[in-house]
């Protein structure tokens, strides 16, 4: 009875603290939306996180989306090579990466990349106490810290993702047509036939609304960190899982929402 | 003497606990007063409503002649660049060289240029003693005694009227105490003129004794002693007579 009982508590245990931290997640966010409206704005300090977040991301973004173009366009090919329908690999790989791959690849990548450093720069700030010296010196931590990386991230995802739609259908191309020997003419001709401006403009807005929560979630959990390194290092590991997750879980319905109104 | 700050019967509770109980007192303009006590006794709790970063269960702070409840957040943050603060482990922004951590609040909140940013940064230094070699150093590469003389540049960069000193010769040798303590000192002679006053949040009895004019003793909440310098090392209360002996 006892061990029931035990179990039943920590259950509920666990809900309230997931609404707990939802409730401080979403009074976290309406700081940043209540210091990002308001003046200054720190062009320098955007710049410098469209740099880190876009540009230092590119190469990692570049490898993962030219193998992913190229093992997709692979295994879709041995997929439909029996019923002889090989020349549909490149728009099946380009919707795919388009719609979906593009921006919940890009998204794991920032959220693993940037999200992680996010949480370790500004919990390390807030356990050296440089968080205090912000407030003391009149300056608000949200406001110089969480909304430059949030509107950073927002900014640089639909650029990876862009980057990574271009990159992927190169590997596709050079996997399909000069690896496994699709006739390159019917690859663009059907590629023309099938792709659609609404499916680049789908990812894009998906990668968006992932920047946005990549940003969000890797600043709340640096901002959340207690206690000394330790701190650092949980609230960076919860930046990450929680960022990669929501990514995931967030594809499908701002899949859902996109396909009533695109 | 005008106070700078006035607390009038200011208590703080969070839950059950009791962390300021019934707070009246001045801090007079223009002086150093060092608050003394045991850890827990709230004295971080007192820097943080003087700061107005919590605010009082009950009671009334004014600090230069404002009632700090009637500022809402915007005001707040424009208030607090009236204040100077040196903290524990000096708080330096990792991210910047000691020269641009000095910089920071001028870049911030001011419209100087950089050639003035340089020569004001240059004489703050210079002030506090720091050797031209540690001008382009990271925090991490200063010693603590260094951060903590980055830190008071810092702070005094804005000119404040109230420097706030939390602990500041915690973690430091005999001898760079010796040289923090001094410059608090020299820091608020040489800015005698314009009244600033300093608080000192501290534990160290001796540096307290050497550089204060008024000492406030807390103990659980509650002033224990509030006197000059000679009073409170001539107090009959059994607590501060223990603490001095310490």
């Amino acid at each position: 009875m006892t061990f029931v009982r035990t179990y039943v508590e920590g259950i509920g245990a666990s809900i309230l603290g997931l609404l707990a931290g939802l409730g401080r997640f979403s009074q976290f966010m309406g700081k940043v939306f209540f210091w990002g409206a308001h003046p200054p704005v720190r062009i320098k300090l955007l710049m410098d996180q469209l740099y880190f977040i876009g540009n230092k991301s590119l190469f990692i973004v570049g490898l993962t989306s030219l193998f992913s173009g190229a093992v997709f366009a692979l295994q879709m090919y041995l997929g439909i090579k029996a019923i002889n329908m090989d020349s549909i690999v490149g728009p099946v790989v380009a919707i795919s990466l388009a719609k979906e791959l593009a921006p919940v690849f890009a998204g794991l990548v920032v959220a693993g990349r940037c999200g992680s450093a996010m949480a370790a720069q500004i919990g390390s700030m807030k356990v050296t106490e440089q968080l205090d010296a912000l407030e003391v010196m009149g300056i608000n931590p949200h406001q110089y810290l969480a909304v430059p990386r949030v509107v950073g991230a927002t900014l640089s995802m639909p650029l990876l993702c862009g980057i990574f739609m271009l990159i992927g259908n190169f590997g596709s191309w050079l996997v399909g047509v000069h690896v496994l020997g699709i006739d390159e003419v019917m690859y663009f001709q059907k590629l023309s036939d099938f792709m659609r401006l609404g499916h680049v403009a789908e990812g894009l807005i998906k990668a968006a609304a992932f920047g946005f929560l990549i940003g969000m979630i890797g600043t709340y959990h640096g901002f959340e960190v207690r206690g000394g390194a330790e701190g650092v290092g949980k609230g960076t590991n919860l930046a990450v899982v929680w960022g990669m997750v929501t990514v995931l879980v967030s594809d499908y319905f701002i899949s859902s929402f996109l396909a009533k109104i695109l | 003497m005008a106070d700078a700050i006035t607390f009038k019967n200011v208590t703080k509770t969070y839950g059950d606990a009791t962390v300021l109980n019934n707070l009246t007192f001045g801090i007079n303009e223009g002086q150093i007063t060092t608050i003394l006590g045991f850890s827990g006794a709230g004295k971080s709790t007192l820097m943080k409503h003087i700061l107005g970063l919590t605010h009082p269960t009950s009671g009334k702070i004014t600090s230069l002649g404002i009632d700090m409840e009637t500022l809402d957040e915007l005001g707040l943050r424009e208030f607090r660049r009236n204040f100077g603060m040196v903290f524990q482990y000096a708080a330096l922004f990792d991210f910047l060289t000691a020269f641009e951590n000095v910089a920071f609040p001028l870049r911030e909140f001011t419209k100087m240029k950089e050639s003035e940013i340089k020569a004001k940064v240059t004489e703050l230094m210079q002030a506090v003693e720091l050797v031209p070699e540690s001008w382009q150093r990271l925090p991490s590469e200063l010693s603590g005694g260094m951060r903590k003389r980055v830190g008071l540049a810092r702070a005094l960069s804005l000119e404040p009227r109230i420097m706030l000193y939390d602990e500041p010769t915690s973690g430091l040798d005999p001898i760079s105490t010796q040289v923090v303590s001094d410059l608090i000192v020299s820091t608020a002679k040489q800015n005698a003129q314009r009244k600033l006053t300093s608080l000192v949040i501290s534990h160290d009895v001796r540096a307290s004794l050497r550089i204060s004019d008024h000492i406030m003793f807390l103990e659980k909440g509650q002033i224990v002693e509030y006197s000059t310098v000679e009073g409170f090392r001539n107090s009959k209360n059994p607590v501060i007579r223990r603490f001095l002996e310490l």
